[in-house]
């Protein structure tokens, strides 16, 4: 990529064609005046030409548009920012390995959803033996002790179990997205364990579809994962980060 | 008209072991009860209301008295009779009067003896009537106003969920649901609530991906419903949830505020929500026994299972614990047309002929069950993002759903998994369950699966895969099953779990009068 081009339009069927599809409703009753005022809207929204290529009512107040247009924006690609895989991905087997030699016993891993969370999608993707994407769930790993703490876990509860099992890692999984609930959860728990166990807590893992890696900081946690997020890569990266921890004690 | 040409011997069979598997556990059941069947039977005594002066917020009366009456003599005899003898001893008008002369301090429960003990018993058997009698009227309502507006015009009936988290919100939600086809509003109860130990009071505004259940919300809704339902010339059903650790109490609540439908599990609470396994069956058994009173139509969880295992290695899962649902439904007196009985299609898309094994599940589910109301659930495992791709995995969900004569389809959405439906998310979800049963809603006419392919192959399959789990759960014993990781591999001993403190042993004199009442009802 890297002497790939700098800027970039969307692609319709031409290079620099600029266009996009999208989809919206608006409060208003259904005719030539909603019609009008999606084609503004798309015009405010950058596209242009605007296409509004079918509208509908949602009842006697709304009405739902289809719009395709081409936006005139261009995508800066040096301006990016994303957070790269920053730790090679590893088979079971190689994690394992590796485990055994740097650290000589199990690692523990201790999970769950902490707040009101009732999710536990996310994280039984990643812990149960089941996984996700064809990959095996962290409990598959034979160097890997999984505690898997389920939906609803209170903050001192999980600081609790954390302590009891001696976790090395903890990994908390947020669905839940109202009101910041996500964000505001995490912050506590991590929090909390810096509270409860300072520069001896375990490393922070958190995950979740409308978490934004760059998050880390403002989250108080070691890391981030988002949508799409394999057991592999979760397995990959504590294997990277005991063996920076390791490193540093060393 | 059976297709599958499924053995009936093998059918007996499987009920034969759900019945025996399920055996000890009723047992366990009749044998305990909890502070959730207690506080219910409160309400359907008449109490209501909350001490709002409490520094926790608002506690509901009827769990002050609840905790003080087990403080001062113990729930092995039941609450009814402490209570009502110290109404008649402080000369109360009312249990909310006795409620609060107990938070002030007031009150010394004990157990009565002799006279004061017959006087108790009738006073609270006689107010406990009055509360199953309104639960009564509330059926009767339903019934006359189903024969004036009507059911819905086809089946399966459309339900449609709504979860804004506001209350006022969700009328205006509902109501433009039902305007737009739906049979049945589904309120989602705020994130968490199944883990609270009480029914949180009045009005609500702010849920988490979800709206309270409290008894006002239900007559708000119910109301705005009879509003709609004239208006659209049909009955729309409600629909709520008695999981969690208030299953009891939400049914007492859904009886007298006439909801149509409940979310009731027999282990749901265990499985997904770590709820402690003899809370839940006691709790589970009182709260069907309710619906049976109620008319309710109960809808079962087996969704979930799904969810957490693969949908073709635990199908069979699905099956044991639909025929161990019948099982407690039918113990607790609910009659085959009010067992929503749940499934769902949820089989990963990338697998070969994941369509024809999912019309093989759902096909073997309307065999095995024939006089009860289906609930179909839609995918939402494998709802990636990609809403393109999910409209039209639902698209063939809806099919899927009239192929096999389900009898409730859940719309599903294709922003599952991404946010809470928008406005036209709903709209065009309901425009392709229009469009699939107008194109095709009658195609199960012609639908004849061949007798040795691969769809009759598979529901053979799963049905023998069915009997011989249930086969090992027997020997086993259902705790144990459940406490091994069987049901949506989760593990859950029979001695942990949340709220397991809240369940009691009955002494000899135990006294409910709302059990003996609904125990009487028979099946």
């Amino acid at each position: 990529m890297s002497d790939a081009k700098r800027y970039v339009r969307p692609y319709g069927d031409t290079t620099g064609d600029g266009m996009i599809q999208t989809s919206f409703t608006l409060p208003i009753p259904f005719g030539p005046k909603a019609d009008g005022a999606a084609l503004q809207l798309a015009n405010k929204m950058g596209m242009d030409p605007a296409m509004v290529v079918h509208s509908n009512p949602i009842g006697d107040d709304f009405t739902f548009f289809v719009v395709y247009g081409s936006v005139k924006h261009l995508v800066d690609l040096d301006e990016v920012k994303v957070v790269e895989r920053e730790y090679p991905l590893l088979t079971p087997a190689e994690v394992n390995s590796v485990l055994k030699k740097v650290l000589r016993r199990k690692l523990v891993v201790v999970g769950g959803c902490i707040g009101t969370d009732a999710h536990t999608v996310g994280i039984d993707a990643i812990l149960n033996i089941k996984g996700f994407a064809g990959e095996k769930g962290l409990e598959y790993y034979r160097e890997l002790k999984v505690v898997n703490l389920g939906a609803q876990v209170s903050v001192p509860e999980l600081v609790r179990s954390a302590r009891a099992e001696k976790a090395d890692a903890v990994l908390i999984s947020q669905v839940v997205t109202q009101r910041d609930a996500h964000i505001l959860n995490t912050q506590e728990m991590s929090a909390a364990f810096r509270e409860a166990m300072g520069d001896r807590r375990p490393l922070l893992v958190a995950g979740g579809p409308r978490f934004d890696p760059l998050m880390a900081g403002e989250l108080g946690v070691d890391r981030v994962f988002s949508r799409g997020t394999t057991p592999g890569e979760v397995a990959s990266y504590l294997v990277h980060a005991m063996q920076a921890k390791k490193g540093v004690a060393a | 008209m059976a297709l599958l040409d499924l053995d009936p011997s093998v059918v007996a069979t499987a009920r034969a072991l759900a019945a025996r598997a399920a055996e000890p556990v009723v047992s366990l059941a009749k044998a305990h009860t909890t502070v959730a069947v207690e506080r219910a039977t409160l309400r359907l005594a008449g109490i209501t209301g909350a001490d709002s002066t409490h520094r926790a917020g608002d506690v509901p009366w009827v769990n002050r008295v609840i905790d003080t009456v087990r403080e001062q003599c113990g729930l092995e005899h039941g609450v009814v009779l402490p209570a009502f003898h110290a109404l008649r001893e402080h000369d109360l008008g009312s249990l909310t009067e006795l409620a609060e002369a107990t938070a002030a301090g007031q009150i010394q429960f004990r157990m009565p003896a002799g006279k004061d003990l017959t006087a108790a018993r009738k006073a609270s058997t006689s107010a406990v009537a009055k509360g199953l009698k309104s639960v009564d009227r509330n059926r009767a309502q339903r019934d006359k106003l189903v024969a004036k507006l009507g059911d819905p015009a086809q089946r399966p009936w459309i339900y449609l969920i709504v979860a804004t988290g506001d209350i006022d919100e969700d009328v205006v939600q509902a109501q433009n649901a039902a305007r737009a086809g739906a049979d049945i509003i589904a309120v989602i109860r705020s994130t968490g609530q199944s883990l609270l130990d009480y029914v949180p009071e009045g009005a609500t505004h702010h849920g988490f991906a979800g709206t309270y259940a409290t008894q006002e919300n239900f007559r708000i809704m119910r109301a705005a419903l009879d509003d709609v339902s004239k208006e659209v010339g049909r009955y729309v059903r409600l629909t709520n949830y008695a999981s969690g650790l208030c299953m009891p109490e939400i049914a007492v609540l859904a009886g007298l505020q006439r909801l149509d439908m409940m979310l009731n599990d027999s282990m749901y609470g265990i499985l997904f929500r770590d709820i402690n396994p003899i809370r839940t069956f006691v709790d589970q058994r009182f709260s069907r026994q309710v619906h049976a009173r109620a008319g309710i139509i109960i809808n079962t969880g087996e969704d979930n299972y799904l969810t957490t295992a693969d949908a073709v290695d635990a199908a069979h899962t699905v099956t044991v614990s639909q025929l161990l649902n019948e099982h407690f439904a039918h113990e607790a007196g609910l009659p085959d047309h009010l067992l929503g009985l749940g499934h769902a299609f949820e089989i990963n898309p990338k697998v070969p002929d994941s369509f024809r094994l999912e019309l093989a599940h759902a096909l073997l589910a309307r065999e095995l069950f024939p006089d009860a109301p289906l609930k179909w659930m839609p995918p939402t495992k494998h709802m990636t993002g990609d809403v393109f791709d999910g409209y039209l995995l639902d698209g063939f969900f809806n099919l899927a759903g009239v192929l096999t004569g389900q009898s409730i389809l859940l719309v599903g959405m294709m922003t599952e998994a991404v946010v809470t439906p928008f406005l036209s998310d709903r709209d065009l979800a309901l425009k392709n369950v229009r469009y699939v049963l107008n194109a095709a809603g009658s195609l199960a006419e012609d639908f004849r699966p061949a007798p040795d392919g691969l769809i009759v192959k598979r529901a053979h399959q799963v049905l023998g895969e069915a009997v011989d789990l249930l086969e090992r759960i027997v020997d086993d014993g259902l705790l144990n099953a459940i406490a091994d990781g069987t049901f949506g591999l989760m593990k859950r001993p029979a001695d942990k779990g949340k709220g397991a403190d809240g369940v009691v042993e009955k002494a000899p004199g135990y006294f409910n009068p709302a059990s003996e009442m609904l125990e009487a009802q028979g099946v």
